[in-house]
């Protein structure tokens, strides 16, 4: 015998056994849905639009970046527009989100200047943002460990009391982003546990983009991923991830749950992963170019768009947005190669809260002799003595 | 002789492994129609199939631990973990149940394994992509950790790991994948288990496993250009460590400098400075001398060059050990 995938069912059919939640289908015509809607007017959609439009810029730029060499690596999120900004623009100030590596466009609605997302991609930080002041985790490489943060928040807000008062200014959720690898972890499964066992407030946003590197999701998942959720006792969504409408009413609805007290949820967003998992990676070695093109009409954007330019948004609009885009692209351009290298001196005092221990101060100095040895001896070296030792 | 990459020595002799004995099978992220990241597998489902090459849900927990079941099964599994950083989730098994189970169950239950770890940094990557963890699993008994230095070790070697009924922390030098060397194909292999002097030398001995052998080796040849005659060590075993090379090195020449990407407090820098202190006490010139990355987490990238061991550092402390 072989160790072969069984038939698993993950096709994207609206109408299949377990449809998907769509309110904007890919030609760009308003469809309604039993339990979901979106509430807003065209110009909320035209705000929707310009988050999208922006967040294709940022990531179009950062690509540009690495190619010259500015940045070690990025991770593209063409593709998945729809699934992180309409989840995005669901949060209120007081919620979090804990993103993994690809969120860009969720950094950029929570507020996150999106120059600082280089800064780890170009070498020169490790983090580059402060969380409690956005709402905004950083950004998480190690697959699924955010969502038990996630879920852990959300105890902490249980436990200050922050849910369940039908207060818009002081209810507040979670919601965690993930990704289909994802969902083969121990962690990720952990996270959906406990925050059923707790009624955590807490949305897990599962972008299925499809891929897990050159993984497809049926490696990770024999149904689809929403299913999941009913095993640990609470309700899975599936939504068109290229529906930025319908990802905003679902996780508009999901948090909301949340804040009154009523729990977890997990939403799949079914989306495509539309360029490489990153820069270093080759996914020509892994799928067809047709794949690609059947997932480049279905495209998260063009399909706002179309239902704008229907609905009669002047061209000014669009062309106003592309003046904004290019000064976002000048932005990070000249921001980027700005960002201040790191001092390897500073970084002894980084470890801990209290500073450096006695023993590090004491390699940071050897550090800071050795380096200036290879400097003027006019230059000050910055050695410091430890307090209580004898130099 | 065959000149090929590391990383296609590695791919040869697990080709090689495959073909002997058919109980043989590799797991991990991306390792089957990818070829893994670094491609170390690369053509080797094409050749052997998708059950002999599999490619593994995204779970380190889960690579590990169906492995235990695999092996308990007469399968012989050889594990690919995509980077350093990603083996601590799969550090419960490793540590609890692979290392403990030959022990637990006196011998009737061995552990085949092989656990591929890509480790240390200077590629340039970002968070978690560029650790030194070998010290983690040298402390754990019941794991043997070897490190293999160049091509035509790692051909043999992963050969030699994967024939070992005892569980092996396989540790590949990732930012030397690239790096050619002569692989001898038809020779008879050097043992698993055994340090080897590389480069003869009088004044002072460097010892280095996996990146920093090929460093020490530098360092070496610049040192020779200053008359500076220094011998180097690539122990190639971290555990069980062969120090008899060692420590009849330090007779000879009176001063030793371990170097090591990882950290220095409690790394294997710290072991091999006691062992030959305890061992060479009477033949010492000076106190053994470490070169290693500080006591941080692993800094931002465009700091690495500081933080890991180079030519100058290494240099540096062998002329702290000739002027001590």
């Amino acid at each position: 015998m072989s160790l072969t995938t069984p038939d698993t069912y993950m096709a994207d059919d609206p109408a299949g056994d377990f449809p998907l939640v769509q309110l904007l289908t890919p030609e760009g015509e308003r469809v309604s849905h039993p339990d979901f809607a979106y509430e807003g007017d065209d110009d909320s959609i035209r705000d929707l639009y310009r988050d999208l439009f922006l967040m294709r810029r940022m990531d179009f730029e950062a690509q540009a970046l690495q190619r010259h060499g500015e940045l070690g690596l990025w991770a593209p999120s063409q593709g998945q527009e729809a699934a992180q900004i309409g989840s995005g623009r669901a949060l209120r100030k007081q919620d979090f989100a804990f993103p993994t590596y690809r969120e860009h466009g969720v950094a950029l609605v929570r507020g996150v200047d999106p120059a600082l997302l280089l800064g780890m991609f170009r070498g020169v930080e490790l983090g580059g943002w402060d969380p409690a002041e956005r709402g905004f985790a950083l950004y998480s490489i190690i697959i699924g460990a955010q969502t038990l943060h996630a879920t852990g928040y959300a105890m902490g807000l249980t436990l200050d009391d922050a849910v369940g008062h039908n207060d818009p200014d002081r209810d507040a959720a979670v919601i965690a982003y993930f990704g289909d690898g994802a969902t083969s972890q121990g962690s990720v499964n952990e996270a959906l546990d406990w925050a059923a066992v707790f009624n955590a407030p807490v949305v897990f946003f599962c972008q299925n983009n499809q891929y897990a590197i050159s993984a497809s999701t049926d490696r990770q998942s024999r149904g689809p991923i929403a299913q999941r959720a009913s095993g640990f006792g609470f309700t899975g969504v599936r939504v068109d991830g290229n529906d930025v409408l319908a990802c905003h009413a679902v996780t508009t609805q999901a948090l909301q749950k949340a804040r009154d007290g009523q729990g977890p949820s997990l939403i799949e967003a079914y989306t495509y992963r539309m360029g490489a998992h990153t820069t270093s990676d080759d996914p020509t070695r892994y799928r067809e170019a047709a794949e690609v093109e059947t997932w480049r009409l279905k495209d998260p954007i063009e399909r706002v768009k179309r239902y704008l330019q229907v609905q009669g948004t002047p061209q000014q609009f669009f062309d106003d947005l592309e003046a904004e885009a290019e000064e976002l692209g000048k932005h990070l351009r000249e921001t980027c190669k700005s960002l201040p290298e790191p001092d390897l001196a500073a970084l002894f005092d980084q470890v801990y809260v209290d500073g450096a221990t006695p023993e590090l101060l004491e390699q940071k100095n050897d550090y800071l002799r050795f380096r200036d040895s290879f400097e003027r001896s006019d230059e000050p070296s910055g050695v410091v003595e430890a307090e209580g030792t004898s130099a | 002789m065959t000149k090929m990459p590391l990383s296609k020595g590695l791919n040869a002799g697990l080709r090689a492994a495959m073909e002997a004995d058919d109980k043989v099978m590799i797991m991990g992220e991306d390792v089957g129609r990818l070829g893994g990241v670094f491609r170390v597998t690369d053509g080797l489902q094409k050749d052997f199939g998708e059950s002999r090459v599999i490619d593994a849900p995204l779970s380190e927990q889960g690579i590990l631990g169906t492995a235990v079941g695999l092996a308990m099964r007469g399968y012989r599994p050889v594990l690919e973990i995509q980077f350093d950083g990603f083996v601590y989730p799969a550090y419960d098994q490793i540590v609890n149940q692979v290392a403990k189970l030959h022990f637990r169950s006196q011998g009737k239950v061995k552990m085949p394994i092989v656990i591929r770890i890509p480790f240390g940094g200077g590629i340039g990557a970002v968070e978690h992509h560029s650790e030194s963890p070998e010290a983690q699993f040298a402390l754990t008994a019941g794991l043997k950790v070897v490190s293999c230095s160049n091509a035509n070790d790692a051909y043999w070697m992963i050969q030699q790991a994967i024939a070992s009924d005892d569980p092996i922390v396989f540790m590949e030098p990732k930012r030397r994948y690239w790096d050619q060397g002569e692989v001898d194909l038809d020779g008879e292999p050097y043992p698993l288990l055994k340090s080897r002097v590389l480069s003869e030398g009088s004044d002072a001995t460097l010892i280095a496993y996996g990146p920093m052998v090929k460093t020490c080796l530098e360092s070496a040849a610049a040192a020779a250009d200053d008359g500076v005659s220094l011998e180097v060590i690539d122990l190639r075993t971290l555990s069980p460590l062969d120090l008899d090379p060692v420590y009849e090195s330090v007779r000879k020449t009176g001063r030793a400098v371990v170097v090591h990407e990882a950290a220095q407090t409690l790394g294997l820098g710290a072991e091999l400075a006691a062992r030959i202190t305890e061992t060479c006490f009477y033949h010492l010139e000076a106190p053994v001398q470490r070169v290693t990355g500080y006591d941080l987490p692993y800094p931002p990238s465009r700091v690495e060059e500081e933080f890991l061991p180079g030519l100058d550092r290494v240099l540096d402390a062998v002329d702290r050990s000739l002027e001590y």
